[in-house]
């Protein structure tokens, strides 16, 4: 069940748009929705496609077109980093590897306490910045040297209680 | 520290990217330095005045709908997104009389490889693109708009929010703008991750809440946009440089560029060079003056290759690159295209078969399934240059890249095929001898990929 703060949410995402175009608001709905959930479960694709007027398989369309929606469980914290060509040139590659060293993971895998799940990702827009990491789709990481990467996931291990 | 605060500490500020003083005759990111976004300060540096200017509401005697498109077309404004195609006349394409609801998209899905613009312009100075798409509004006679910004910058698309409600509550966006007969309503929305969704069409589709596969055209979004209904498509940065050009004149900005290519163009500068980042300089600048401005090439190294518009444009050996001046024009001139002005530099130690590797498996990843030639060949030259690069390749591949290439270019409804194409194309042009290389001795002709 998505909560009534998600659907406060969802409900000023629809008022951007005409009264019969509620089907904008899906890219926005889902992210909410993952945002709560940790991932888009097919329960949720149902509340919404209820809530927006669509059919399920249109809101499910959706979900697997766009990259950044997960459509199983992921780790508490999503690291997605860069590798395409301008931070490639720039150690998006080597930050990646970092990663997996210091998690003891490989790309796409997540990590058994459940805390990290490791991705690399295409152009997130920002190629000055590499090495950039997004992080639960909505923090950007910029000038991820080794030293960096380190503090951030020790950070959040000793936040998460788990150093 | 909670996570929040762990992670606050690695957010960019833009004062690598942008605020290093670093430009020359700056006019979009003039004046920044991070804190100073908000409406109290963009009006400080002048901002919404080419607004109360148009609207006749700071004393003067205004300007008709008709003359801003004629400034705009005599200021030779070209789309910054990556087209180059000329705004005024792109706005002139408008249904005046149109009975129905018409709308204006600001594409802010900046996503081409290279190019980080948009984000530090939306970030900054973020009222620059709401006045410019005010003044596009009042142009076209639209009373509706909606920008749709890159779902991988999230934190921007909240602080454009945080500056809609700022306008909204000044009485700049809303009904009755600055007590004119001027409704505009402007929103925004983002993506989620798709790279396809940056081709204009493909946006509507997503703005509408669906998969973002490209439309065919004709008919343009002029005529069938946004709903159906006609609608006007311009890049950030595009719509960053109308105030200027409304308030110091079109000729002063058609001055500060040269013929055909007014005004200043933001060039996002990555890969080998000392200071990656943002500049803003005017367009038929020198790229080595650019290059300079960059920091120049890696120390120690020199210049190997420049893809000069973003990874969809076809690279260019450096002995080309250096006679170039950075405009729409002479790029074009010298086989490639200025795109969205991202320049990705590549110095000596660069082997062009890996770099090909990582962007042809991005065409592959980001295709969106729709035209077979695309889908399936984006595939195909991903494989390839992927057996080149792992020492399985065959003398014969670089001519079946060539033509798998070909035949995808020009036989797809939008222009990713042509972006996966041309980029295979060049490469094999400009460095074949690389590839063979490659092929004969499975390994690269550089010493080493660091």
């Amino acid at each position: 069940m998505i909560s009534s703060e998600s659907r406060a949410r969802f409900e000023q995402e629809v008022a951007k748009y005409p009264a019969d175009q509620r089907q904008s608001a899906v890219m926005a709905c889902l992210a909410i929705a993952q945002q709560e959930i940790g991932y888009v479960s097919a329960e949720a694709e149902a509340e919404i496609a209820e809530f927006l007027g669509m059919a399920p398989m249109a809101v499910h369309e959706v979900t697997t077109f766009y990259n950044m929606y997960n459509q199983r469980p992921v780790g508490k914290y999503k690291l997605n980093v860069c590798t395409n060509l301008p931070c490639q040139l720039r150690d998006g590659g080597k930050a990646l590897q970092h990663l997996e060293r210091k998690l003891g993971i490989s790309m796409g895998e997540s990590t058994k306490d459940g805390l990290f799940t490791l991705q690399q990702c295409e152009c997130l827009g920002a190629c000055a910045d590499s090495p950039v990491l997004l992080v639960n789709d909505r923090t950007m990481c910029s000038f991820m040297t080794d030293e960096k990467l380190d503090q951030l996931v020790d950070g959040l291990r000793a936040a998460e209680g788990k150093a | 520290m909670n996570p929040q605060q762990v992670l606050g500490r690695f957010r960019a500020t833009g004062l690598e990217t942008s605020f290093h003083g670093r430009h020359i005759g700056a006019q979009i990111l003039d004046g920044l330095d991070g804190g100073n976004w908000r409406l109290k300060d963009y009006e400080a540096r002048g901002g919404y005045q080419a607004l109360r200017k148009i609207l006749g509401v700071d004393g003067s005697e205004g300007m008709t709908p008709d003359q801003v498109i004629a400034a705009v077309k005599e200021s030779a404004l070209r789309g910054r997104g990556g087209a180059g195609f000329p705004t005024g006349l792109k706005w002139s394409f408008m249904p005046r009389q149109f009975p129905g609801q018409k709308y204006l998209v600001c594409n802010s899905d900046e996503g081409e490889p290279g190019t980080c613009k948009d984000r530090d312009i939306l970030q900054f100075n973020p009222h620059i693109v709401i006045e410019g798409m005010i003044i596009a509004a009042y142009a076209m006679g639209i009373t509706v708009g909606y920008n749709y910004i890159h779902g991988e910058i999230f934190q921007t698309y909240e602080r454009f929010e945080e500056a809609l409600r700022e306008a909204r509550a000044a009485g700049l966006l809303g009904d009755r703008i600055l007590g004119s007969t001027l409704n505009f309503q402007l929103h925004a929305a983002h993506g989620f991750g798709a790279y396809i969704c940056g081709e204009e069409t493909a946006l509507l589709e997503s703005l509408e809440g669906k998969k973002g596969q490209p439309r065919f055209k004709p008919p343009f979004p002029a005529s069938f946009g946004l709903y159906g209904k006609p609608t006007t498509v311009n890049n950030t940065e595009t719509f960053a440089a109308v105030p200027w050009i409304i308030r110091n004149g079109a000729q002063a900005y058609l001055q500060c560029g040269k013929p055909n290519n007014g005004g200043t163009k933001i060039y996002s500068v990555s890969g080998d060079v000392e200071r990656p980042g943002n500049y803003e300089i005017p367009m038929g600048t020198p790229f080595s003056v650019l290059l300079e401005l960059a920091g120049g090439v890696r120390t120690g190294r020199k210049l190997k290759a420049v893809i000069p518009g973003g990874s969809s444009a076809p690279v260019l050996p450096a002995s080309i690159m250096m006679e170039c001046t950075m405009d729409y024009d002479s790029i074009a001139k010298a086989g490639s295209m200025l795109g969205s002005g991202a320049v990705i530099v590549m110095d000596d130690s660069r082997c062009m078969v890996k770099s090909l590797q990582r962007l042809s498996y991005f065409y592959m990843h980001e295709s969106c399934g729709q035209c077979t030639p695309c889908r399936e060949g984006t595939g195909w030259l991903s494989r390839v240059v992927d057996r080149i690069e792992n020492g399985q390749g065959r003398q014969s591949d670089m001519d079946l890249l060539d033509n798998v290439a070909e035949n995808i270019q020009g036989r797809t409804i939008c222009a990713l095929g042509d972006a996966a194409a041309m980029p295979v194309r060049a490469m094999i042009k400009h460095f074949r001898p690389e590839f063979e290389y490659h092929v004969a001795n499975k390994t690269c002709m550089v010493p080493a990929y660091v």
